[in-house]
């Protein structure tokens, strides 16, 4: 799949159906790659690797992540500093991705992999170890890389959904903003309707990006969502996002009315190209441990996930929960390949409107091993 | 919560105790699949390595390994690392200062402070008939403030008025100004949430904490949370010297190993549990008991509390009464089977019974559930008063009838009918019995105190999983096919009302307590 972010007026991008892919053309780099990283990003056609070349890195969340590693004593970078590849070293580095919550299982299949490449290459110092396990965290973290493309559809319907707290009203402000950047129409729904002044909250964010918002007083979810959509396509707005209320994998009557939510938004798209929602988003919060994979499984199960954000990454926790995710969705892969795995779009390392970055596999992982 | 930490512990522990002997690899093996299972519950890995290195060291110092039982007493020493980790005595909020007594609520962001403030506050009300008031010091997040305003109001807690403009310390101070004067005798503080990297607001909530004097310091953590939550608590505590944790989100299926972590590197006492979204799913933390169910050995003391405060005392009382004469009638049984259902039915009790966790999901697979206990209560519905009464009338034809008015068959009506009379002989002579059981059996109307639940938990703790294989050969007659063998595995406890083992899975009695003994 391969599509661009559209503004307005989408004049000659290729049609969703004239695939196979069209010839990959680069956008230009923009100038100045510190401000609109998440628009540039998004314009990013996907799947096209860019041979050789380092993606550029972003000073602003690398060195915020960074800090957060430093400050607790957690930087492994001082596994490195010996002269001999021996036993302690691997240790050091199982305990490190152990402590990153990057689970047993990946732990494992990290630390076989660097092992591997270790003696195929010979090399003998340990900070070739230090980049060999980068990389190979990297190529497991790979697949997650992908850009949220809209403007396909008008308006694009984006469903946020996740666990308590996690983040979803503030990433919706935050993505709104971003959005709004690149020149698309927000309309904001307030779909949760059981929390204390989530409608409120949800109030503020749109006043800040100066976006509309449908909400009822104590209305249900799936009739806000309707009406946000319908709103959206009489309004002809680029983008609805859809805000709902927190939920546990073991309220089931609560994962059954986000089902209800999503077909209820799809009858108000009906007619439409592609039903909405056209991405189903999953906020996961990155100090969560192995409970993350619990989340993105179940979810998904009800709702077909397309993407992930991982918030609160500008704290202590270092979101290796990442990895075990990553490898999940490859062995459930190689059972069904129809299951794609769900990209991480986003990462939250803030609480203002801009801390929202694209993903990046690599500098997600120099980060983490920083 | 706990759970699946539970099962996986509980089945490497199995393997230990199925064993004659133990050699010192068998044990080093098995710390290796305990560490396992502890990080993936995501217990922080410096908690785990002491954790197992500790247990290691004592279960080969020992001499566990010539020991009789030497896998029965790894089990033991794994279960008394794992209460000392949690600390063993429960803690509950201290009040005792002279008022108004100021709580200050902190943690990362969306932790659930704001919503455990409410939960707070509505129990110390209702419960402990305090006069409370609630103060939002989230000057950040937005609608913070309205959102606890709008909690106070569905809780009928007064609210600190909003002012806007006001520093969170300004706030605070007003707070406890607003305390004094309305003769307050609690003020509970919200704070907002913050990451402990960020020095300006950590100084902050420190200023607060210096102006207002907290008599607890209260760190709000989610029970989902992993490895990271070492460091967050060891800020939090290193910075505002917390008194305790609450656990939020213990209603998820998190394993909690953030609660292991952060009482072992703080020291400091988890004190309660948020179990779910609304003001009243709040919850005491009981360590002791927590160590047993995460060992599989059961909460019995928490299933005898919970059936204390949902079963009628007086119904179970004259139940209780009848059987000594020996006339539990069918009536009785089928008041029982409602007794049962309140208290959770059986899937409420499973999780907290010992050894359940792996016959949950047999029970899961029969999809015996708490149908079973709906149809054994339909087929009693079925029958006439008089057959109700002196079951002994129920011939062939009798039966076929309220098989048929049930929808079930007539195995099923003469399965129920077996297991009635089982425990109708062996109510009759238990109540001879002055014992404890006897008296949970509802004999002496009132539940057990807590004393002599906590010997109960002990004795339980302590018990040889072997004796509780001694299920009366018939009674497990009685039991539907699928469940048959189950008592082997799990001690199924007698509640107070509720009479000798449970209606539907039948059960066996209990191993080391006075009721066993005939
Ligand atoms: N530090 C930090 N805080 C964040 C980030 N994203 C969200 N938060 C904070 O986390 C808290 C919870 O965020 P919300 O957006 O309300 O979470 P939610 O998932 O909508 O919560 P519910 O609707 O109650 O389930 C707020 O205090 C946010 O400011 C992030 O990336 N970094
Ligand atoms: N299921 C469940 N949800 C909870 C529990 N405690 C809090 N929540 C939910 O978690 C979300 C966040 O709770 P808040 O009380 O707003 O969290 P907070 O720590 O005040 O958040 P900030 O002020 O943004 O830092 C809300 O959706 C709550 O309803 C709990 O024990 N179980
Ligand atoms: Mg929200
Ligand atoms: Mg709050």
């Amino acid at each position: 799949m391969f599509s661009f972010f559209k503004k307005k007026k989408p004049v000659e991008a290729p049609a969703p159906t004239a695939l196979p892919t069209p010839a990959p053309h680069l956008p230009e780099a923009p100038a100045n790659n510190a401000g609109g990283l998440i628009g540039s990003a998004l314009v990013t056609p996907i799947d096209i690797p860019v041979p050789g070349a380092e993606p550029p890195v972003r000073e602003h969340w690398v060195s915020k992540l960074k800090s957060g590693l430093n400050k607790t004593g957690a930087s492994i970078s001082g596994v490195f500093t010996g002269n001999r590849i021996d036993e302690v070293l691997y240790e050091d580095l199982e305990s490190a991705l152990l402590m990153a919550d990057a689970g047993t299982g990946a732990t494992t299949y990290l630390l076989d992999e660097v092992r591997r490449r270790v003696k195929d290459s010979g090399v003998t110092h340990p900070v070739a170890v230090k980049n060999i396990l980068t990389e190979a965290l990297t190529q497991l973290l790979k697949p997650l890389e992908r850009a949220l493309v809209i403007g396909e559809f008008k308006p694009t319907v984006i469903m946020v959904a996740g666990v308590n707290g996690a983040g979803k009203t503030t990433s919706i402000g935050k993505l709104t903003r971003h959005l709004a950047n690149e020149g698309a129409s927000v309309l904001l729904a307030a779909a949760d309707t059981f929390r204390a002044a989530a409608r409120e909250q949800l109030e503020v964010w749109a006043d800040r990006n100066r976006v509309e918002i449908v909400s009822q007083e104590g209305g249900d979810p799936a009739a806000v969502s309707f009406d946000a959509v319908s709103a959206g396509k009489a309004r002809g707005k680029d983008v609805v996002l859809v805000d709902t209320a927190g939920r546990l994998p073991t309220q089931l009557h609560l994962m059954e009315e986000l089902r209800k939510i999503k077909r209820t938004i799809a009858k108000a798209g009906a007619g439409d190209t592609a039903a909405p929602p056209h991405e189903v988003l999953l906020v996961i919060d990155g100090n969560t441990g192995q409970n993350a994979q619990n989340q993105v499984k179940a979810f998904d199960e009800v709702l077909q996930l397309t993407g992930l954000i991982v918030t609160k990454l500008d704290g202590t926790a270092k979101g290796g929960v990442l990895a075990a995710i990553a490898l999940w969705s490859r062995e459930r892969q190689k059972t069904a390949p129809a299951l794609r795995p769900v990209p991480v779009y986003f990462i939250g390392v803030g609480e203002k409107l801009e801390d929202l970055e694209t993903f990046n596999a690599r500098e997600f992982s120099q980060a983490l091993l920083a | 919560m706990f759970q699946s930490l539970s099962d996986r512990l509980s089945g490497v522990l199995d393997k230990l105790t199925r064993r004659g002997a133990l050699t010192e690899s068998d044990v080093s093996e098995a710390m290796r699949e305990v560490r396992r299972a502890l990080l993936e519950a995501d217990v922080a890995l410096d908690v785990v390595k002491d954790f197992t290195e500790k247990v290691k060291a004592k279960a080969i110092g020992q001499d566990v390994v010539k020991s009789v039982t030497p896998g029965q007493m790894v089990v033991k020493i794994v279960h008394d690392e794992l209460t000392a980790m949690l600390g063993s005595d429960a803690a509950p909020i201290d009040l005792i200062a002279a008022p108004p007594v100021a709580i200050l609520m902190v943690g990362l962001q969306g932790s659930g402070k704001t919503t455990t403030t409410a939960k707070i506050a509505w129990r110390l009300a209702n419960r402990d008939k305090k006069k409370v008031l609630m103060a939002s010091l989230d000057t950040r997040r937005p609608a913070a403030q309205e959102q606890l305003r709008v909690l106070g109001e569905q809780t009928n807690t007064p609210t600190l008025p909003i002012v806007a403009g006001q520093t969170p310390q300004q706030i605070a101070k007003r707070a406890m100004e607003a305390g004094r004067l309305g003769g307050y005798d609690v003020v509970l503080l919200d704070t907002a949430g913050r990451v402990t990297i960020d020095e300006e607001l950590m100084d902050e909530v420190a200023e607060v904490k210096a102006g207002t004097n907290p008599h607890e310091v209260l760190l709000v953590a989610d029970s989902l949370t992993g490895q990271d939550a070492v460091a967050t608590a060891k800020a939090f505590d290193g910075r505002l010297g917390i008194t305790g944790i609450v656990l939020t989100r213990a209603d998820g299926d998190g394993r909690g190993g953030a609660a292991l972590s952060m009482r072992a590197v703080t020291g400091k006492p988890i004190k309660l549990l948020g179990v779910g979204e609304k003001w009243d799913a709040l919850e005491d933390f009981h360590p002791s008991r927590v160590a047993s169910r995460i060992l599989g050995m059961g909460d019995v003391v928490s299933l005898v509390e919970k059936a204390a405060q949902n079963i009628d005392i007086e119904k179970a009382t004259a139940i209780a009464q009848k059987m000594k004469k020996g006339e539990f009638d069918l009536d009785d049984l089928a008041e029982q089977l409602k007794q049962m259902q309140r208290i959770g039915g059986m899937s409420g009790m499973m999780s907290m019974l010992p050894g359940m966790g792996k016959i949950k999901s047999q029970i899961a697979d029969a999809r015996l559930d708490d149908g079973i206990l709906k149809r054994q209560h339909a087929i009693i519905t079925s029958m006439t008063a008089k057959e109700r009464r002196a079951p002994k009338i129920l011939d062939g034809k009798r039966k076929r009838r309220i098989a048929a008015g049930s929808g079930t068959r007539v195995e099923e009506v003469n399965k129920l009918i077996k297991m009635h009379r089982q425990m109708a002989d062996m109510m009759k002579s238990m109540g001879k019995n002055k014992g404890l059981m006897s008296r949970m059996m509802g004999g002496g109307g009132a539940a057990p105190s807590q004393d002599e639940m906590a010997r109960m938990q002990d004795e339980l703790a302590k018990m040889d999983p072997k004796a509780l294989q001694q299920l009366p050969a018939d009674l497990k007659d009685a039991l539907p096919r699928s469940l048959q063998g189950l008592g082997s595995q799990g001690a199924l406890p007698k509640l107070p009302g509720l009479g000798s083992g449970l209606p539907g899975l039948g059960g066996p009695r209990f191993p080391g307590l006075p009721g066993r003994k005939k």
